[in-house]
């Protein structure tokens, strides 16, 4: 088997896993539909948007958490923008925290929001890493002469 | 009255099949995402981050003044935004004289049926639920989307369907995909057909 195709397969492999193990959704998918020679770089793109947006919200959310008094409608708002962005990309898992802290929020629960606060911290390093993982892949096939199987 | 920072200047005659589509959403990701199904879709595309900076594109900020030039077909916008809501927005282009027959889409990421009533009574064409799609986008071709004049010869929308997916063993195909919320008809569907009958 040759290296391109080896290649190929990792990615598949890879990209199947993250699917699997539920770190990705559909939506995902329909991203990189949207892909093409035209637009070789827009999953990366849009992805690269989504990790500075979550940046800024986690960020927020720990300052506002932190405060004496703490605005649940603020915190609230804040999670709800990090829920769209993560279930417009696909991030199944940080989406799914998203909605189990909206909760805590409603019912003002500090010990619910801080836990959430973890966890969305958690899922959110974890899908970063993997899906730097699967660019790097993408690139290193694209190197070796190869294209994604995606397109 | 010149509109400032237009970015794609729509010149009157010159791409006058062009579908232009003003879009209004404070989420940049979701921005980026409407923008190119839209553009994937053979429209031209204005992006703007709120209900106000949308009325201030259609010189509706002051008074209901006529912009030289402007052409906008459609509107799609996100529901929940700071300030003005799309709701609000809705209500303000349903009020102008000019702007109150471009149709406008409403998405949002919450699927609240008096949510969705509230929007169609108002006058919205349709409602999204997000994370929006191609097919979502795709059911917006009475306005136009997707190319409404032969004279463009437009890829065949159908190939971009979903259901041509990747070849060989791609288990990362829509339908193994346990997350994936039932396909159910957009409930503004079944109120347009209701609606179409009364007319």
């Amino acid at each position: 088997m040759d290296v391109v195709t080896q290649m190929q397969r990792q990615l598949l492999q890879y990209t199947s896993s993250l699917f699997k193990e539920g770190f990705l959704d559909d939506q995902f998918n329909q991203l990189q539909q949207l892909q093409d020679e035209s637009n070789p770089e827009f999953v990366v793109e849009v992805v690269t948007l989504f990790f500075e947006d979550a940046e800024r919200l986690l960020n927020e959310l720990s300052k506002s958490l932190e405060q004496e008094s703490i605005h649940f409608r603020r915190v609230d708002a804040h999670v709800h923008q990090l829920k769209g962005s993560s279930s417009s990309i696909g991030a199944q898992r940080v989406q799914r925290v998203c909605i189990a802290f909206r909760n805590f929020c409603e019912q003002q629960n500090v010990e619910g929001c801080l836990k959430s606060l973890q966890e969305i911290k958690q899922e959110y390093s974890l899908v970063k890493t993997k899906l730097e993982t699967l660019f790097k892949m993408e690139k290193q096939l694209f190197a070796a002469g190869g294209s994604s199987v995606s397109r | 009255m010149e509109c400032e920072g237009v970015v794609s200047g729509v010149r009157m005659g010159e791409s006058s099949e062009e579908v232009h589509v003003l879009a209004v959403d404070d989420s940049l990701v979701d921005r980026k995402v409407i923008e190119r199904l839209l553009k994937i879709l053979a429209c031209k595309v204005t992006a703007v981050d709120s209900g106000v900076r949308a009325l201030e594109y259609l010189g509706l900020d002051q008074s209901d003044a006529f912009v030289e030039g402007l052409k906008v077909d459609l509107i799609i916008t996100d529901y929940c935004m700071p300030g003005m809501t799309g709701y609000d927005l809705l209500k303000k282009i349903k009020e102008s004289s000019t702007f109150r027959e471009i149709p406008v889409v409403i998405m949002s990421s919450e699927n609240i049926l008096p949510r969705i009533d509230r929007c169609l009574e108002e006058g919205a064409e349709d409602f999204i639920v997000k994370p929006v799609k191609l097919s979502d986008v795709k059911r917006l071709k009475d306005y136009g989307v997707g190319g409404r004049i032969n004279k463009r010869k437009l890829p065949d929308t159908t190939e971009l369907d979903l259901s041509s997916s990747p070849p060989s063993d791609s288990s990362s195909s829509p339908s193994i995909s346990p997350s994936s919320p039932p396909v159910i008809d957009s409930p503004i569907q079944r109120l347009k057909m209701t609606t179409t009958a009364l007319d």
